[in-house]
């Protein structure tokens, strides 16, 4: 037997994901929580957690429905925080791209930031891995932090129905979405993005039906990129 | 919040489809085959240029003050991104921010 097998892989990817449950846990309360306030009920919120698994963008939604937003506004803007899982999809393919087609399915439904990260990180850092064993190294990582995200979403629906609308909880939202930019930016070019981004939301805040988000998000990715473009004239 | 009932699972639907999509496209039935760097460069500002947008009137404008500027909530959102940028950590910038928020807001009263 080979040093490493499918067991040890998926045993190493459980490992390497339990940091990463005081990460993803606070974030499925809240959406619980937040979601709860903001007047869906319990299988809505719940839909969204196990359906989308992808706290920005239900959040972007949700900020979105509490505006009265046109229902397609709403679905495109929560999408286009969503397409930079198009980059992750395309970087995995081509360690998994062999898989049958039912794994490569659950691993898509399943590839999430965190997920993304680690099975990302593995791979290159083992490239002799087998095609077995980096399957089973992803399912490991998924099999915390999906069960993790979706317990911790319905904790937070319980909760919030128990929390009085007093505790300035709206202002939750606004401050998990900077939680999620100040890290991220990590480049003068994501600064740039971010900076165009949020001069766009002010200029453009005429625009009707919310328009102005989608515009101001585009505008701030052409900028991001030719940022990134000079820099890496310039060098 | 003013949706159908049906109009909340087309939302929910059509976000849990689409992501699906999203994920599922070079996995799926896109394959093995290089992005171009144009469009790499692009996806990669995605998210960093759309969130922002998205919080800007929510803490300049907020809609529990009816739309007033609160110094409170300035003040709290600085905290969560200085934090946010010095720690790199998300859990640490919510902390900061919420406890900014109820901190200043109990003082202030």
């Amino acid at each position: 037997m080979s040093a490493s097998s499918p067991r040890s892989a998926y045993l190493r990817g459980v490992r390497a994901a339990l940091p990463f449950i005081i990460v993803v846990a606070p974030f499925g309360l809240l959406f619980g929580v937040v979601g709860t306030e903001a007047g869906l009920n319990v299988a809505q919120v719940m839909g969204f957690t196990v359906l989308v698994i992808a706290g920005a963008s239900q959040f972007t939604a949700l900020q979105l429905m509490s505006d009265n937003a046109p229902t397609l506004i709403v679905v495109a803007s929560a999408l286009a925080v969503n397409l930079r899982m198009a980059m992750y999809s395309a970087s995995l393919a081509p360690h998994l791209g062999k898989a049958p087609l039912w794994q490569r399915a659950l691993i898509a439904y399943m590839n999430v930031d965190q997920t993304y990260a680690m099975a990302h990180a593995d791979y290159e850092a083992r490239p002799e891995q087998s095609l077995a064993e980096k399957v089973a190294f992803f399912f490991g990582t998924s099999s915390p932090i999906i069960p993790i995200w979706v317990i911790a979403t319905w904790v937070g629906i319980v909760v919030g129905e128990a929390i009085p609308p007093a505790l300035g909880l709206d202002f939750a939202v606004p401050i998990t979405f900077l939680a999620l930019i100040a890290p991220a930016l990590r480049t003068l070019a994501h600064v740039a993005a971010a900076l165009t981004s949020v001069v766009m939301a002010i200029v453009l805040g005429f625009l009707p039906w919310n328009l102005w988000l989608l515009a101001a998000g585009l505008a701030a990715m052409i900028v991001g990129a030719e940022v990134e473009r000079r820099m890496e004239v310039r060098r | 919040m003013s949706y159908s009932a049906l109009d909340l699972w087309l939302i929910i639907l059509a976000l849990g489809i689409g992501t699906f999509l999203i994920r599922f496209s070079f996995l799926g039935f896109l394959g093995n085959r290089e992005l171009s760097p144009w469009l790499l460069r692009h996806l990669r500002y995605t998210a960093v240029g759309i969130l922002p947008a998205m919080v800007t009137p929510l803490i300049l404008w907020p809609e529990a003050t009816g739309g007033q500027l609160d110094p409170v909530r300035i003040v709290a959102a600085a905290a969560a991104l200085g934090l946010g940028l010095w720690t790199r950590n998300a859990i640490w910038a919510i902390v900061a921010g919420m406890a900014t928020l109820w901190g200043l807001g109990w003082i202030v009263g």
